[in-house]
């Protein structure tokens, strides 16, 4: 007998579940741009695919990043799919000791102790085979079941698991989070009460049967049970395509696109439309928000994607957002969130692009230097800081040409990420010619925004691009700048854009350690937080900046400096605001602490008006 | 007489009427309603005074907001797009005017009538 009427519910729901993957992902190739289709096709054939195996087993199965976040958030998370997965492969390989190795209808293996009832073969049960088998499988039941002990707990005690908030769900995830933990307490009672009507089972079933079978009438109860456990199978393959479990097969396909090297690309697209779904709400990245502070939590990252999948964002979701990147750098599936909210804003937003032509003609530069500085309009605004970085160029006796002395447009980072390309585009391609122009062999800039779209986007053939605090630490280090300690108490903040948007953690601490006594806070590098004065932001009103700038304002004057540095004059600018600490830029740090030289040195300023 | 100005950093605005039946006023109240901080505006300058596109161009945002105040919206979408959304305005504002924002809805609510 290998067919009964209740393998039905968890059949069907296969088929239908295999269904809509199957259509669900054709939709998504044939959006794929010609070149990404070729590279996915060729990744399938490389050694890159060996990669994105372990990939797969390290994040999917293992969860490894969730353990690095929490251990116990992380158990949870792999016991249900390592565990499940390991039921499905070992379900598959002892059901062939029965069928003499052939491979059987799907639902053989899954229900097989309906349909084979064993008996037990003691004292050396675990030595056979079947009962080597019958072993294992309770015992990976059993560690599934632990991890829905703890999923059960963690939705009271969330912060236990390391999470202060968890993500409020809707009722279609409740229905799929339903059925899928009692896939797994049927299954136990399915089983157990077949093992204690037959006395077989494993350690956990068997045992389990025989009390049951002492008190209960088993032998109408098993069969209700098989029919429960199918049905809930069901159920959560129905549900799982349009709710969070689509991660599943998903985040799969993801990290195999990633690893082809396929990139986000153009909004809507393909892409786009895996990484929503890959998606599980974990839930991680609300607590990494400030926005919580100021009071949109219904803007973080899993909100914000859940309302895009669902074709529900509004404008309000797609504009709040500091672009800090502290979700991306928790989310354990690695979605592009900054990327994506950038998409749906550029669907939002509409801005006729000047075509700038009102710059030309620019001042041109006549003579060749080795360094030009762009200060950008941060830089500008914060007229300490572009002194501070001429008196260190002089005092350096570096040969260097100001170019936006007199002004500039804008490095057209915050049109970018307003979601506005082609406007952003046409500053980057005027800027490009501007910067080119000078022949220079590196750009020194004080602003991190800028500094980042320089490296990102800018093609500036051969032309080194560096932030000032970088450049300022091979100066320090080429020994042509001196710096003098000094007695104060420092705390250095990192700016977004320089730290997560672009990696620069070391470069300002080196230099300011030579200068100041440097506390570490809290959160710093990786987990900096945002000054609140993103121009990524176009949501918020100045009260919740403010808040935000608080927040981090206290967090940073915990080891109450005698001076907060950052290396970013919208940071110092924002920070200045909120009246708690001296504030200066690495840059003006080093300008009062540096040895001045006396010596007549061969520098002059290039530029010519 | 007007180069003169310039130097000290004015500029010399023609006599003309303004027929306030005639004008627009439903675009600055949809604006007003997706940024409300255009409420705030006092018409200090002291964006235009920072922004880095008047640098270069006459753009001004105490211009463009008296315009949209105004109902005078006809040429807006062109003048905003002037606009490079650096923020220096808004850092600068004395009112916490959500600038950037507010050019980004005052595109979006002449635009499409202005294509
Ligand atoms: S975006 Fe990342 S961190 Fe946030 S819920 Fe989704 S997977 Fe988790
Ligand atoms: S980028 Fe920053 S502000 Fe935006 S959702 Fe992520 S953590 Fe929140
Ligand atoms: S600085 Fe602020 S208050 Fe002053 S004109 Fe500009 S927007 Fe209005
Ligand atoms: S954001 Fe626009 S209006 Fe404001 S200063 Fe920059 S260019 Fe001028």
């Amino acid at each position: 007998m290998t067919f009964d009427l209740f393998v039905l519910p968890f059949f069907l729901g296969l088929l239908f579940l295999l269904a809509v993957l199957f259509i669900k992902y054709s939709r998504w190739i044939a959006m794929m741009s010609g070149p990404d289709r070729v590279k996915a096709g060729m990744a399938l054939f490389s050694v890159g695919m060996l990669k994105t195996m372990w990939e797969v087993f390290l994040e999917s199965l293992l969860h490894r990043k969730m353990f690095k976040r929490n251990p116990l958030l992380g158990y949870m998370h792999m016991s249900f799919a390592l565990g499940w997965f390991l039921l499905i492969v070992m379900g598959n390989l002892e059901s062939r000791v029965y069928s003499g190795g052939h491979i059987n209808p799907p639902y053989y293996p899954i229900f097989l102790k309906f349909f084979i009832h064993d008996k037990r073969v003691l004292p050396f049960e675990i030595f056979t085979l079947p009962g080597f088998f019958r072993f294992t499988m309770d015992l990976i039941l059993l560690f599934v079941l632990s991890g829905l002990v703890l999923a059960i707990f963690k939705r009271t005690r969330s912060r236990w698991f390391g999470m202060k908030r968890a993500t409020k769900h809707n009722k279609l995830d409740k229905w799929a989070i339903t059925s899928l933990w009692l896939i797994f307490p049927m299954r136990l009672l399915a089983e157990s009460f077949t093992a204690g009507l037959y006395k077989g089972g494993g350690f956990i079933t068997n045992s389990l049967g025989s009390i049951f079978d002492a008190v209960l009438p088993l032998q109408y109860l098993a069969y209700p049970a098989w029919w429960a456990y199918s049905t809930m199978l069901g159920v959560f393959f129905v549900t799982l395509p349009w709710s969070r479990f689509m991660h599943i097969p998903t985040e799969v396909m993801l990290i195999y696109l990633r690893n082809a090297g396929i990139k986000q690309g153009k909004y809507p697209g393909s892409f786009a439309e895996l990484e929503l779904r890959a998606c599980p709400r974990c839930g991680v990245c609300i607590d990494v928000c400030q926005m919580n502070d100021a009071g949109l939590n219904g803007s973080t990252a899993v909100y914000f994607i859940r309302a895009l999948r669902e074709n529900r964002a509004e404008v309000q979701l797609n504009s709040n957002c500091m672009m800090c990147g502290r979700c991306l750098e928790a989310c354990p599936v690695g979605i592009d969130t900054l990327g994506l909210r950038v998409g749906a804003r550029s669907v939002d937003n509409i801005m006729v692009a000047s075509d700038f032509s009102y710059l030309l003609p620019q001042p041109s530069v006549k003579r060749k230097a080795d360094v030009v500085y762009f200060a950008g309009c941060m830089g500008h605004l914060t007229p300490g800081v572009k002194n501070a970085m001429q008196k260190i160029f002089k005092n350096a006796g570096v040969n260097y040409n100001f170019i936006d002395k007199d002004g500039s447009i804008c490095c057209g980072r915050p049109l970018k990420l307003a979601g506005l390309k082609d406007a952003a585009s046409k500053l980057t391609d005027e800027n490009t010619l501007k910067i080119l122009e000078t022949r220079a062999d590196l750009l020194v800039t004080s602003c991190p925004i800028c500094y980042k779209i320089f490296s990102d986007d800018y093609k500036l053939k051969g032309m080194q691009v560096m932030h000032h605090s970088v450049y300022i630490d091979k100066l320090v280090t080429e020994g042509l700048l001196t710096l003098q300690p000094s007695a104060l108490r420092a705390v250095y903040h990192d700016p977004c854009e320089l730290g997560r948007g672009s990696g620069i953690y070391l470069e300002p601490r080196n230099v300011l350690k030579q200068i100041a006594e440097v506390a570490e806070v809290a959160e710093h590098g990786v987990n900096s937080l945002c000054c609140g004065g993103s121009i990524g932001e176009l949501g918020m009103n100045s009260t919740q900046r403010n808040t935000i700038r608080d927040g981090a304002l206290k967090m940073l004057c915990e080891p109450q400096p005698d001076v907060l540095v950052t290396a970013c004059p919208l940071c110092k600018k924002t920070f200045d605001s909120g009246n708690q600490v001296a504030v200066k830029d690495i840059a003006e740090m080093v300008a009062e602490s540096m040895t001045i030289n006396r010596q007549p040195v061969n520098n002059k300023e290039l530029v010519e008006a | 007489m007007e180069k003169k100005a310039r130097q000290f950093g004015y500029t010399i605005t023609r006599d003309r009427q303004i027929d306030y039946d005639a004008n627009k006023h439903d675009i600055s109240k949809i604006v007003a309603a997706a940024e409300p901080s255009l409420n705030l505006c006092i018409s200090c300058g002291t964006c235009s005074a920072t922004c880095s596109a008047a640098l270069f161009t006459d753009f001004s945002l105490r211009h463009v907001i008296l315009l949209l105040r105004r109902g005078e919206t006809s040429g807006l979408a062109k003048e905003v797009a002037k606009c490079m959304l650096c923020g220096k305005c808004q850092l600068v504002c004395p009112r916490n005017v959500s600038t950037r924002n507010l050019i980004i809805q005052i595109s979006k609510a002449v635009i499409p009538a202005q294509l």
